[in-house]
This record gives structure tokens, C-alpha cells and sequence, in this order.
């Protein structure tokens, strides 16, 4: 090879190099840039809400209860409460439910037959079914007969567990197929039964996973507003439901609608406090999962 | 050559073996004799088969993996199976304690006996066979919890009795890995070294007390080290326990096995698939020495493979 040659090729290969740079910070670029969309979306409305909402959050505000007529005195008492009962009934419902679904599907169910092809195709329609219309099933079946429970914690919590459980069933199926089937042939060589395996190596085994999924479900349900609606749940109240089967009960999403829905700037205010007392407790248990994930998270 | 042939593989084994336990062959040979009569094994070399494997076949979906096989297998020997990738002896091995039930599209054919039981009766639990005959996988499968968990396991699920320490502690010193964990049984597995793993795995087998042990290229993921003190412990273990590997490394077969069943791959009549068969059964030594069958020498002899 002559220098000259030599030379051509050195510059070839800058050229292409330095091209491939471009194209290199770019993408990266756009990248950032995608990024940088649902950020700034979001910081604006962090800033935004906490500026109009901000100088009314106080302890008497989570303390007090609603008040028709005088904002100042006004507060999301029966809202926060109502919100964290529907939120522990909603997982003591989807929980069970959700993780014996997601055992049978990846555990017993064989794939050949037609039936458990139509239960998996189901499941992943009913995730794309809009809340509203899982409103309307909560209402025609357990609000009204046959369950016949009346707009109670309890009929919320199903309705939104419904809705959500699609999730945590897609959630958990995964959890427990990331289990390697290493672990489920050392345990069954043993002379374990199939039900000893999935008990104590199985479950164990997915069980951080299938706990973000079930916190990553319930931080989908707590925003939910238009299923409470449906069933008739009420804007606020002026009380705490003594339990989950009688009394009628609001939400924070629900006595937001109501605040910010108001003709009164005093209420729209209280909208604004209202939904940061809504994003802290969201952000409380999506910190949960996070924790959770990286403290039990089982690395194969 | 011809003498080493000729000579008992089997009979040359027990001499090494009492001379290791320290029995000395002159004083009171015959209670020697008894000892391995009770064990099944014949001074005369006779030996009892612990599973008969008749015309047995696996298929996947029905297409044949393995078919026709048909052989003994001894009990309180090492018994290798060898052969080409493909060619069906994981899946052989993994009918021995009805793992293949596992899998819904197998199907076995044919017969395998243990201790004279159809293994594939009606009236037999899967879970029961599985106590019996125990198995340590290809690659270390510690489950992920203490290393005293880890051998707890089966007896815990089989709900046996008996003091939970001593029975760990036991397992350990026959899985010859007592000495380098008494300290740290309630340390995760996970922190063991691949070959201790292993060793852990094997432990845990023996934890339920079985009477088989299938191997399926136990050593297969483990440096020669590694592989040289699993090697010693199969042949310590060979005096309780019958032992059935799987092994692509042919020098294993030759130096831990007393009995080598050699597989190839076949192409059926209609030349679709590709189907295991068995082409030789014989001791370890004829098998590598004095193959009968060409093929079984090709391959022994690193011609082909």
C-alpha cells in the first residue's frame, strides 16, 4: 500500500467515523428529546398544581371534612379514608384472585385446550375494556342484584378490582414464569407433589414480582373516577363509612371532580391541594414497589 | 490385551474397593462375602438389575426420540449412558423417575421395571417414584434459600422424622461437602462455587435417602477440578446407591462407570426423523476396549462425535 493509498484510506475511515457520530448524537437527541416530552409535561403540572394548591394543603386539610359552604373550612377527610379503604379491599380481592389465576394459566392449564385459549384472549380484551363500562358492570351486577350490596366501599373495591386485574394477572403470570424450570425439576426430582412446588419454590420465588404488580394495579385503581360515578358513589360526604358493607362512601378522585367542578375559585384551589394529597399517596406506594422490587428481587 | 479383556471388570472393582475400606481379604473373607450379598452384588459377580428396561421408547409429540431400548440396569454399579448430542439419553434417563410426565407431549412406550414394579403402572405416583429415584441436572440448581434450607427441602416435603440438623448434617458429609460449609449453613446457596453447587445438589438428593441416583451430565457446567471431586464422591456413593449418568466426556464414562450404554442417531424407515437407539451394552471396559459394534469404537475412539 502506497502512503498515498495509505492517506485515502485513513481518510475514509475518519469520514465514515465521524458520520457515524452524527448519526450517533442524533438519535441521542431524539431519545433525550422523548424523554425530555413526558418530563416536562409533567413537571409543569407538578409546578402548576402545587402552586395553586400548595398554600391550602395543611394538616386541617386532610383533617377536616368537605364543607358545601365554607371553602376555608373544607377538607378531604372522608375523601383520604375512603380512598384507603377502597385501596386494602381492592388487594384483598385481587390478590387471592389474581395470583390463583395466573398459578392455574401457567401452572395447569394446557395450552391445546380451546377453552384456556379463550380465557387468555379474554383477559387481555378485558384490559383494554374502558373503566366506564366495568362502572356499568359494578352497577348492574353488584351494586343492584344479584349481589345486591348497594353503593358501599365494598362494591367499589370489587369494581375497581375487576378493572384492574387483568393487570395484576399479566403481572403475575410473568413473575412466576421468570421462575427458571430449574428450580421447579430440583423441587419435583425431590419428590415434592406439583402443589408442595408451586407453594413453597414457585410462589416464593415470584412473590417480589407479583407484589409491584399488584401496587403498580392499585396506583391504576386509585386514579379511577369514572367507575365510582357509575356506580353512584358520592362526591363527598360529610362522614367516614364505618365499614366496607354500609355506608356510602367518596374518593379522592371523586371530591376532586367535585372541587375543581365548582364554580367557587376557593373550591377549584382545593382541587389543585387535593390532588397533591392524591399524588403523595401514589407516589408512597409506588415506592413501596420500587422497594420492594430491589429488596426481594430474586436474581437467577 | 486380550487378558484385560477377558478379565471381570467387576471382580477387579470389589478387590480395589475392599482393600479401600480396610477389610482385610484374609481374616474372615466370608462375612465380606455376605456383605456384598446383601448389597446385591455377588463376589461371583453376579449382579442384581434394579431397573429392566424393555423396548422402551419416547416420543415427542409422536416423534420418537429414543426408541427400543432394552437393557438392565445394575444395582450399586455407576451406569453410563454415551453417545452423540441428540440421540436421546437425557430423555432415557429422565424416564427412569418419570420426569418426562412433566412434559404433556412425551410419551413413553414400552416397559421400565424397577425392582420387577411396572414404573409406569396405573396404580404408581409419579411423586413416590421421584423419592425413590432421585436426580441432579446438567446445570447446579440450588434452590434460592440457605444451604441448610436447601438440603432440608425434600425431607421437610416428605415429612420425615427425625432430628432436621442431624439429617442436614449427614447429607453434607455423604455430598463430601460438610467440611467446607459447616460454617455457613444458613448462607445462600447462591454464594457457593459452581462445583460446590453441585456437591449441593447431590446432597440434597441424598437428604431423602433414595435408592437410584440419575445423573444428567452432572459435571457438564464444572471445571476439571470441580468434576474430579464429584467423580470421587460418585464412586464413594456407588456403595449405597445405584447411579445412572448421562455424560458427554467420555473419559468420565471410562474412569467412573462400571456399565456404558452407547446410543447413536438414527434416521427412521421413512428417513423423516431422527430417532436414539441403543448400539452397545457392556462393561465399561469391553465397551472402550473391545467394542463389539464399529460404531461404538468410531466413537470411543474420537473418530466420530
Amino acid at each position: 500500500m502506497s502512503v498515498a493509498e495509505a492517506g485515502i484510506a485513513r481518510l475514509a475511515v475518519e469520514r465514515a467515523s465521524r458520520g457515524q457520530q452524527v448519526k450517533d448524537l442524533i438519535f441521542r437527541a431524539a431519545l433525550l428529546l422523548s424523554l425530555g416530552v413526558g418530563f416536562i409535561t409533567l413537571g409543569v403540572l407538578l409546578v402548576d398544581v402545587t402552586l395553586d394548591g400548595g398554600s391550602s394543603l395543611s394538616w386541617d386539610f386532610i383533617t377536616n371534612f368537605p364543607s358545601r359552604i365554607s371553602p376555608e373550612r373544607s377538607g378531604v377527610q372522608s375523601a383520604v379514608v375512603g380512598t384507603l379503604l377502597l385501596m386494602v379491599t381492592t388487594a384483598l380481592f385481587i390478590v387471592p384472585v389474581g395470583v390463583a389465576t395466573a398459578i392455574y394459566l401457567e401452572e395447569y392449564a394446557d395450552r391445546d385446550r380451546w377453552w384456556n385459549r379463550l380465557i387468555e384472549v379474554n383477559i387481555q380484551n378485558l384490559a383494554a375494556v374502558p373503566s366506564v363500562v366495568y362502572g356499568l358492570l359494578g352497577l348492574a351486577f353488584i351494586v343492584r342484584a344479584p349481589l345486591s350490596l348497594g353503593t358501599v366501599v365494598l362494591a367499589g373495591a370489587l369494581t375497581l378490582g375487576l378493572l384492574v386485574l387483568p393487570v395484576v394477572i399479566v403481572v403475575a403470570r410473568e413473575a412466576i414464569r421468570a421462575v427458571p424450570s430449574s428450580i421447579r425439576e430440583g423441587s419435583l426430582a425431590l419428590g415434592a407433589t406439583h402443589w408442595q412446588t408451586i407453594w413453597k419454590q414457585t410462589l416464593p420465588g415470584s412473590l417480589p414480582g407479583i407484589a409491584t404488580g399488584v401496587i403498580l394495579a392499585l396506583s391504576r385503581a386509585i386514579g379511577e373516577t369514572a367507575p365510582l360515578l357509575v356506580i353512584g358513589a358520592a362526591l363527598f360526604t360529610r362522614f367516614n363509612p364505618n365499614d366496607v358493607t354500609s355506608d356510602q362512601f367518596t374518593a379522592l378522585p371523586l371530591t376532586i371532580l367535585r372541587f375543581v367542578t365548582d364554580a367557587d375559585s376557593e373550591y377549584q384551589t382545593l382541587g389543585a391541594a387535593a390532588i397533591l394529597v392524591l399524588l403523595a399517596i401514589l407516589v408512597v406506594m409506588n415506592a413501596g414497589a420500587v422497594y420492594l422490587r430491589n429488596r426481594y428481587e430474586q436474581k437467577w | 490385551m486380550q487378558e484385560h479383556v477377558t478379565q471381570d471388570p467387576e471382580e477387579r472393582q470389589q478387590e480395589t474397593s475392599g482393600r479401600v475400606d480396610g477389610v482385610p481379604s484374609t481374616r474372615e473373607g466370608q462375612v465380606q462375602t455376605q456383605a456384598l450379598e446383601a448389597k446385591g452384588q455377588k463376589a461371583t459377580g453376579e449382579r442384581k438389575p434394579i431397573f429392566g428396561l424393555e423396548k422402551v421408547g419416547v416420543a415427542y409429540g409422536g416423534v420418537p426420540a429414543v426408541r427400543e431400548v432394552d437393557f438392565p440396569i445394575y444395582q450399586h454399579q455407576i451406569t453410563a449412558l454415551i453417545g452423540p448430542s441428540g440421540c436421546g439419553k437425557s430423555t432415557l434417563i429422565r424416564c427412569l423417575n418419570r420426569m418426562n410426565d412433566l412434559i404433556p407431549a412425551a410419551k413413553v412406550t414400552g416397559k421400565v421395571n424397577y425392582h420387577g414394579e411396572d414404573l409406569y403402572g396405573s396404580d404408581v405416583d409419579p411423586v413416590q417414584v421421584r423419592k425413590r429415584i432421585g436426580m441432579v441436572f446438567q446445570k447446579p440448581n440450588p434452590f434460592p434459600k440457605s444451604i441448610y434450607d436447601n438440603i432440608a427441602f425434600g425431607p421437610r416435603v416428605l415429612g420425615q422424622k427425625g432430628d432436621m440438623d442431624e439429617i442436614v448434617e449427614s447429607a453434607l458429609r455423604r455430598g463430601a461437602l460438610w467440611d467446607e460449609v459447616k460454617d455457613r449453613l444458613k448462607t445462600n446457596a447462591f454464594g457457593m462455587s459452581g462445583g460446590q453447587q453441585q456437591r449441593l445438589c447431590i446432597a440434597r438428593a441424598l437428604a431423602t435417602d433414595p435408592d437410584v441416583i440419575l445423573m444428567d451430565e452432572p459435571c457438564s457446567a464444572l471445571d476439571p477440578i470441580s468434576t474430579g471431586r464429584i467423580e470421587d464422591l460418585m464412586l464413594e456413593l456407588r456403595e449405597n446407591y445405584s447411579i445412572v449418568i448421562v455424560t458427554h466426556n467420555m473419559q468420565q464414562a471410562a474412569r467412573v462407570s462400571n456399565m456404558t450404554a452407547f446410543f447413536t442417531v438414527e434416521l427412521d424407515e421413512d428417513e423423516k426423523h431422527r430417532t436414539g437407539r441403543v448400539v452397545e451394552y457392556d462393561d465399561t471396559e469391553k465397551v472402550f476396549t473391545n467394542p463389539s459394534d464399529e460404531r461404538t469404537e468410531a466413537y470411543v475412539t474420537g473418530k466420530v462425535g
